[in-house]
This record gives C-alpha cells, sequence and structure tokens, in this order.
C-alpha cells in the first residue's frame, strides 16, 4: 500500500478532475515514483483508486514507453534511437551503454544503478545524438561523456524529474 | 544570402532572451495580450475566426490543414462544453520546434491557446504534452498560473463573460499520440489508438466539440490578430503562402537548430544562412523536408521553396518542416531500416498492413543491408509500401514515405547493396542494428 498521505492527495486530485479517468497516468506516474516502477500491486491500487478494473489500467499501462510494468534501475536511461541521433552514432551510443553497464535493453545493472532501454525520438535533434535520464537530456554524446555522465549519477544527487 | 534572411523581423521568436523563457512583463511589453483585450472588448468568436480564416494560416503540426476551416468544422449549433487540445506531442523524429517555442515565449503559447479557445468557445485546453518536455509541461503549469493571476485565464477573464482555463495533460509516449483522434482517447484515458471517421469538431473529448491544434499554429493567432490578415500573408515568401515558419534542422549541418524564417525560404537559404552548411568533409545527398513521414529528397530540390504548395506541387510534403540532411556517407538503405524499426516498434497494431506489413519492409530493408538482398526485393518493398496506404489511419502511409523515397531516388545504392553483397558505405565496424549487445 502506498502511504496515506499519497493516497489522499490522488483521491483529492483525482476527485477535483471533471473526467478521473484523464488522471490515469498521472496516478500511474505516481506510483511509479513510490515503488520505483508499476508493480502488479501498484497497478490493482492504482486502478482502484482510479475506479478501472485492473485491466482497463494495465491496457493503457502496457501501452506507453515510459511506464514501467517491470523492475527498473534506479536511473533509467532512455536512448534516442531516431534517425538523427542514428546518423552520428549508428546505434553505437546504446551499444556502447550496454556494453559499459553490462545490460541488455531493459536490465538493470549489477549495482541496481542503471537501466537502458531504447526510445523513440525525444525531440533533442539539435543536441544529437542525446540521451534522457530520469527525464533530463544529456547531448551530444561522445564514448567519454558518458563516461562521466554514470561517475556523476553514482556519487551526486540527482533529483528525479518524472518517470521513477 | 544572410543578408536576406537577417533582415527579416522574427515574429514567434522576437521575445527571445538568452538562456531562458520570456517572462510575462516582457511578453506584454511587446504588446502581448494586446489581442486578447482587444478580441474580448471589440470582437466576436465568429469575427476571430473569419480573420484566421482570412488570413490563410494553416496547421504547422505536420498535415497543412486551414485552420480557420478547421475552427468552422464546429456547427453553429454544437453544443457546450467544447474543448481545445493544444498538441505538443511532437513525436515526429527531427522535429523540436515546439519546445523551443514553449521554451522562448510560453505566455505566447498561452494567449494563442486563449484566444483560440474564445473563436470556438470552448471552455477548457487540454495541453497534451510528451514525457521527454517534462521540463516544458512544468514551464506551462508555471507560465499559465501567472497568466491565472493576471486576469487572463480563468472565470470571467478579464472582466468579460468568457471564462477558459488550461490542464496540463502528460501523455507516457507513444508517436501514435500525436495524430488528433489517437489524442482524443489518450486524454481520456483509453489507449491512443486512432478512431476514423469521428470529426472531432463535432464528436471529439468525451462526446464534445473539440478542436486540437498544434502549438505553432496556435501561437501565429495572436500575431494575426494584432497585424491583420493581409500582414500574415505578406510575411510569406511564396505567393499563397501565409506567415513564418520555425524551420527545424538537423543532421550533418554546422549550426543545428530551429529558426524562423519567412515561409517558403528556399532550402538552400535555409542550410547556407542559419543553419551554417553543411559539416566539414560532408556533402548533401538527401534530406527529409519535414520528419519521418515525408520522403527522402535528393539534392536536385535543393532550391525548393520549403512551403505546402510547392513541395506538393514537386510531389512531396512540409510536414513538420524538421528538416534533417543526410551526407554522402550516411547509407540510405541504413537510415530507412533505422526509420521502419522506428514506425514498427511504435505501431499501435490495430490494423493489419501496419502491424504486418511495417516488420516485413524491416526484414526485406535488413537483408539488403546486411549483402543478403535479392533482385526480387525490390519489387517486394515497392508492393508492400503501397499496402500500407490500405491501413486505417496516416500512420502506415507515412512510414511507408522514406521506403518510397528511397525506391525513387537511390535506386543504384540499393543496386550497390546487391551487385557488392554488403553495405557501400559500411564503416570499418560492422553497424549493429539490434538492441542486444553480444556481450
Amino acid at each position: 500500500m502506498v502511504p496515506a498521505e499519497l493516497r489522499e492527495s490522488l483521491e483529492t486530485e483525482i476527485a477535483a478532475a471533471p473526467h478521473p479517468r484523464e488522471q490515469a497516468i498521472n496516478v500511474m506516474y505516481a506510483f511509479q515514483r513510490h515503488y520505483g516502477y508499476l508493480s502488479d500491486e501498484a497497478l490493482v491500487e492504482a486502478a482502484e483508486l482510479l475506479g478501472l478494473t485492473p485491466l482497463e489500467l494495465e491496457e493503457l499501462a502496457t501501452f506507453y514507453d515510459f511506464i514501467y510494468r517491470q523492475p527498473v534501475g534506479k536511473f533509467v536511461i532512455h536512448v534516442c534511437d531516431g534517425v538523427v541521433c542514428w546518423m552520428f552514432h549508428e546505434n553505437s551510443i546504446f551499444d556502447y551503454l550496454c556494453k559499459k553497464l553490462r545490460v541488455c535493453a531493459g536490465e538493470i545493472s549489477a549495482d541496481g544503478l542503471f537501466t537502458v532501454l531504447p526510445t523513440a525520438c525525444i525531440g533533442f535533434c539539435d543536441r544529437a545524438p542525446a540521451m534522457l535520464i530520469n527525464g533530463k537530456m544529456y547531448g551530444p554524446l561522445t564514448p567519454e561523456g558518458i563516461d562521466e555522465i554514470l561517475e556523476s549519477l553514482k556519487t551526486e544527487y540527482c533529483e528525479m524529474v518524472i518517470c521513477k | 544570402m544572410r543578408g536576406e534572411t537577417s533582415m527579416f523581423e522574427e515574429v514567434l521568436f522576437k521575445n527571445r532572451q538568452p538562456e531562458r523563457p520570456a517572462t510575462l512583463d516582457e511578453y506584454r511589453r511587446s504588446g502581448g495580450y494586446q489581442a486578447l483585450m482587444d478580441a474580448l472588448k471589440n470582437r466576436t468568436p465568429e469575427e476571430v475566426r473569419q480573420l484566421v480564416l482570412d488570413s490563410g494560416l494553416r496547421g504547422r503540426g505536420g498535415a497543412g490543414y486551414p485552420t480557420g476551416r478547421k475552427w468552422a468544422g464546429i456547427p453553429a449549433q454544437a453544443g457546450f462544453p467544447r474543448y481545445l487540445v493544444p498538441n505538443t506531442d511532437e513525436m515526429e523524429p527531427g522535429t523540436f520546434k515546439d519546445r523551443i517555442l514553449v521554451n522562448i515565449d510560453p505566455h505566447l503559447v498561452l494567449e494563442g491557446i486563449i484566444l483560440a479557445g474564445y473563436a470556438v468557445r470552448a471552455e477548457a485546453a487540454y495541453f497534451f504534452i510528451r514525457p521527454s518536455y517534462e521540463m516544458d509541461a512544468q514551464l506551462i503549469e508555471r507560465e499559465a498560473e501567472v497568466a491565472r493571476q493576471a486576469g487572463f485565464l480563468g472565470k470571467n477573464i478579464l472582466g468579460s463573460d468568457f471564462s477558459f482555463d488550461l490542464v496540463v495533460h502528460r501523455s507516457a509516449g507513444r508517436y501514435i499520440c500525436g495524430e488528433a483522434t489517437a489524442q482524443v482517447n489518450a486524454i481520456m484515458g483509453y489507449r491512443g489508438h486512432p478512431m476514423k471517421d469521428r470529426r472531432m469538431a463535432q464528436d471529439g473529448l468525451w462526446h464534445r466539440p473539440t478542436i486540437v491544434d498544434n502549438a505553432e499554429t496556435l501561437a501565429c493567432v495572436p500575431p494575426i490578430l494584432r497585424h491583420g490578415a493581409a500582414w500574415f500573408k505578406g510575411l510569406a515568401r511564396t505567393e499563397g503562402g501565409a506567415g513564418t515558419k520555425l524551420y527545424c534542422v538537423s543532421g550533418k549541418v554546422n549550426r543545428p537548430g530551429c529558426y524562423e524564417l519567412p515561409i517558403g525560404t528556399p532550402l538552400r537559404e535555409i542550410l547556407e544562412g542559419p543553419a551554417g552548411g553543411m559539416l566539414p568533409g560532408s556533402e548533401l545527398k538527401a534530406f527529409m523536408p519535414g520528419g519521418a513521414s515525408t520522403a527522402f529528397m535528393p539534392a536536385q530540390y535543393y532550391d525548393v521553396e520549403m512551403d505546402f504548395e510547392p513541395l506538393e506541387k514537386v510531389g512531396h510534403r512540409l510536414g513538420t518542416a524538421a528538416i534533417m540532411v543526410f551526407d554522402q556517407k550516411t547509407c540510405l538503405v541504413a537510415a530507412t531500416l533505422n526509420l521502419i524499426e522506428y514506425f514498427a516498434r511504435e505501431s499501435c497494431g490495430y490494423c493489419t498492413p501496419c502491424r504486418e506489413g511495417l516488420p516485413y519492409i524491416r526484414d526485406l530493408l535488413w537483408r539488403l543491408e546486411a549483402g543478403e538482398g535479392r533482385e526480387e526485393f525490390i519489387p517486394m518493398l515497392q508492393q508492400m509500401a503501397g499496402h500500407m496506404g490500405k491501413s486505417y489511419c496516416a500512420f502506415a502511409p507515412g512510414a511507408a514515405e522514406p521506403v518510397l523515397g528511397l525506391l525513387k531516388y537511390f535506386m543504384d545504392e540499393i543496386r550497390e547493396h546487391l551487385s557488392q553483397k554488403k553495405c557501400p558505405l559500411e564503416a570499418d565496424q560492422p553497424r549493429r542494428t539490434l538492441w542486444y549487445p553480444a556481450v
């Protein structure tokens, strides 16, 4: 169960919305922030808050790539594989991250910190090649730059923007 | 050439500040919210709609539908409430103009939204924004509150009988949600599937009249009201065009970025002017004029005027005017493969041509790129790309565009893949196309 305080604030928001179902994504994000991902338990709890069946919410959860139905690392790296980023690195940024962190797409690195996901064009083509980490944009990327970013995330506090 | 573009006075970007968005005060000092004050006092919603129709403004989200005509799609006797959906999904690859616009002048976008709301007599706007623009969603929420405090949003705006408010609706991804009918489903908390034959202007959000307009389109509305329809038309470089356009240039150029220029500015001037020309060692091989669902165009179109009609005349589309520049070192078969992988993954899977056809095309391209292509793949690609037109929505025909462009203009490059049994441009390292590394 989520803490009573979070539950109440979500209930208030849902009640205030003219159409409660419009809040479905916000509620899933809130649960995801709390649990780290949208677990089965969270899905049932969120659906109940929204007055939906778990299946109705599952339909949405599995539609969106920023809702994580499986456990993810503390930092979720969305690597842009849009064509503009691609023309600068031909998928090597993604491969570099996977090799460096010793993970496949969607897995969690051994230290529990990182998950790497391929992502549709993130709209930072002027900063290509680019990636998002917990919603924050990094680019233009180089292997050396990536090493620095990963190191700093291990040691410095990073504000969670949205996804987790 | 540089002179010509720098002489031009920016309309949408005129309040640009270094490294931060313009404030409400800065926006107001440049005449901001005057159009709203004037409209609420002196113009009926019908007059605002007529002015926008007369201005020749065409939607900036990709389809280029005349905005005034879209607004006129709400029947006079249609009931209330009515809704406006400012669309900042912007998931078309290569496109980032709305992000830049919102960051430069959030109140210009907000005033455009409020005016459009007034014109169609909407009661609320659902500002639809993608997850990778979370910082911009927060910015709009903050500035909307500033506008609310100043009396521009909320109940009885500026003492009039017009009440209108804005909600930021956060998306959680997926390209198809940029399509108007899919977007309406997504906002209502359903899967973002498109709805064929549903007229949003009559039967949109919660079955109410709804107008979905791109953020750049809406930002054009306050200047049109302030300066008039003739002035707006006069901004264009082309006969029959109207306004300025935010061109996003990316790829192998020196200064990738978003530039506001008169609509119809020739590609040459955009690339050699603000975009700073090709990168050293790069030559222009092809460009996509407006995102991933427009076809590759070869260098012979270097002087084409970047406006809806001139591109239609040569069989192409302006799309979102996101110009992606490919150089001679980039393999266009591989680039098409990347684009089709994107579309195959983003397909909602609802209808067969899109769900089954795109992976089929992907497989053919993958084998071509890997040197396993055969001559008969070419008619197969042609046929499969043709089938995309039989899909439920515009997603699959858009996805077919890069394939058709490749087949039309770059057949030699395809044949080189066949004859050499490998990619002729492949670097020393084999190009990886899978997401799983060989660990």
